[in-house]
């Protein structure tokens, strides 16, 4: 039988799978918006696990929420990519550093 | 349902207004962006005065996902300020390098928008929606200027750091509503307080604490803060040390007191350790810089340490303490990105360097006059009005019984000072760099000359002024 735990795993690895998408990625940052939205979708399985098992419709509009932002999220970072692919012409996450930090 | 459409009318102008404005710009071009600034503005003005809870109590909206109170107003007035000498700062700078768009007032005031349902978050799904409505415009604002490949690159830096700690935020929520039951503040610290704290609840705690304190750029989560502040465009970096950073404080309070209220022992260690490592790494990261606006990222950093520390004692006049520091810090900051704004050389470029003010007292006595009272004010020492802040924070935490926090405190003040004086030694000592172009941008100095006024000793007149409105702001959280 699955039951709730089943699915905060699987919500779980998603999210820490995102996290190093994000950290460990050298390569470019196409991918780091992929990672993203890896990160948001697993907050998603658990809003509406959590809904589910509770048997509160709370948790479903949230995902709904949080799909909708996710969008918003997705075209904005993709425009910031385009503007900064024209002055630069690379995406490589290695040549993001002319300022140090 | 009309009650709750009055309580958010500040917001209902706002947005009408930044729809309205989007539309002159569609149509009236680039042309329009100076008439669209002053009208922005304006809108920003009337949202102020129309902010409910100063005069009256208040209320909840929306069967409390919306908190109209007095500490909403209080905040909420702050940010509206900020927000509009952010957009006159932004008029005489861009329009000079020939590349100001009329979209920048309207992100202003979306960004606005955000802010304000940020500080009347009663809800996570209001604190959600509004957090994401501030980063979303702010990303775009600090990528403003398009053909600056700095400007891009802190956008780039900023969106990917900011997207992740909204995704560790929605984690600690999901756990928080999961395990709690409820999305309501009131609901979530009274399922906190009936049979203490479980693990799944911490976990969200910390997780929604992490992503909070991205926002508010608290070390460990700081490392975006200089990038981004070195390389967005000047007057961005003037909004973004202001406003947003008021209302992330605002909602971190909020959330803390209200929604995480009996948890007040698990999350006070991370909020101290938060404070103290602020506080430490502002102060000793900024020695060695020698640029002007990521200077200013590492101070604001420390300051947010020192807010932190009101926080961190939990009670009225830890909270009154924290709003009062803002009032002080958004002058004190804005004040000095002012003065920055002016560093253009005789080619009129924008100019960066701390070197280049050397000998500013010779060449612009009169800015370096102004400038020498903001870093004394940052830096906290006692006759300018800087000093009393800090002094309120470091009260409030002695009377939690964290005294030796506040003793902590104290200390890093003390390191800070010494690269705030080292700015006041290159104007007054140094031999003079060349002089900076002349500006004729009457609203600006008009705006320097005040913050120069309000953080000098006369500031101390403004204490009954602000005391009461922020001790009330306070009690509406407890």
């Amino acid at each position: 039988m699955i039951g709730l735990g089943h699915y905060l795993a699987v919500g779980a690895i998603l999210f820490v799978l995102g996290v190093f998408g994000i950290f460990i990625n050298r390569k470019n940052v196409i991918v780091i918006l992929m990672a993203i939205e890896l990160i948001l979708l697993s907050v998603n399985i658990n809003l509406v696990a959590f809904s589910a098992f509770l048997g509160d419709m709370v948790g479903q509009v949230f995902a709904m929420f949080v799909l909708t932002v996710a969008a918003g999220e997705a075209a904005i970072g993709l425009a910031i990519l385009v503007i900064y692919f024209r002055g630069r012409g690379t995406i490589a996450v290695d040549d993001i550093n002319q300022m140090k930090g | 349902m009309g009650e709750s459409l009055a309580l958010t009318l500040p917001e209902i102008i706002l947005t009408v207004g930044a729809i309205a404005l989007m539309m002159v710009a569609a149509y009236g071009g680039d042309r329009s962006a100076r008439a669209i600034t002053w009208i922005a503005i304006a809108v920003l003005i009337a949202a102020a005065v129309f902010v409910p809870g100063i005069r009256d109590a208040g209320g909840v909206a929306f069967d409390g996902l919306f908190v109209a109170d007095s500490f909403a107003a209080f905040s909420k007035i702050l940010v509206y300020i900020a927000a509009a000498i952010g957009l006159v700062a932004a008029t005489g700078w861009f329009s000079r390098d020939g590349d100001y768009r009329a979209e920048y007032p309207v992100l202003i005031l979306l960004s606005s928008v955000g802010m304000g349902m940020m500080v009347s978050a009663g809800d996570l799904l209001t604190l959600y929606v509004g957090l994401e409505l501030q980063s979303l415009s702010a990303y775009v604002l600090a990528s403003f200027q398009r053909t600056d490949n700095r400007s891009a690159e802190a956008g780039l830096k900023y969106f990917v750091l900011g997207a992740l700690a909204s995704g560790i935020l929605l984690y600690g929520v999901s756990l928080l509503y999961g395990f709690t039951g409820s999305t309501l503040f009131g609901d979530i610290a009274v399922a906190l307080g009936t049979d203490g704290v479980s693990a799944g609840e911490l976990f969200g705690l910390v997780f929604v604490l992490a992503g909070i304190a991205f926002k508010v750029s608290a070390v460990p989560f700081h490392m975006w803060t200089p990038d981004v502040y070195e390389g967005a465009p000047t007057p961005v970096t003037a909004f973004f040390a202001s406003a947003p950073k008021v209302a992330a404080i605002a909602l971190l309070t909020r959330l803390a007191i209200e929604g995480m209220g009996p948890a007040t022992f698990e999350w006070r260690q991370i909020v101290i350790f938060m404070a103290l490592a602020s506080t430490i790494l502002g102060g000793v990261a900024a020695i060695g810089q020698p640029n002007i606006k990521r200077l200013l990222a590492y101070s604001s950093i420390n300051n947010v340490g020192f807010i932190l520390i009101g926080l961190a004692a939990a009670n009225r006049e830890g909270v009154a303490a924290i709003l009062f520091y803002m009032a002080v810090y958004v002058v004190m900051t804005l004040g000095s990105f002012l003065v920055v704004l002016r560093m253009r050389d005789e080619a009129d470029r924008p100019v960066e360097t701390i070197a280049s003010l050397s000998g500013l007292s010779r060449t612009r006595p009169g800015l370096a006059a102004a400038m020498a009272m903001f870093m004394f004010s940052l830096a906290g020492i006692p006759p300018l009005f800087g000093f009393w802040p800090k002094f309120l924070v470091f009260d409030a935490a002695v009377r939690a019984d964290l005294t030796w926090l506040a003793a902590v405190g104290i200390a890093t003040s003390a390191i800070s000072a010494y690269y705030y004086l080292k700015i006041i030694k290159t104007m007054y000592f140094d031999e003079p760099a060349p002089a900076y172009a002349r500006s004729h941008d009457v609203p600006q100095t008009v705006l320097i000359a005040a913050a120069a006024l309000f953080v000098s000793p006369l500031g101390y007149l403004a204490i009954p002024l602000i005391q009461p409105l922020a001790a009330n702001a306070a009690s509406a959280l407890f």
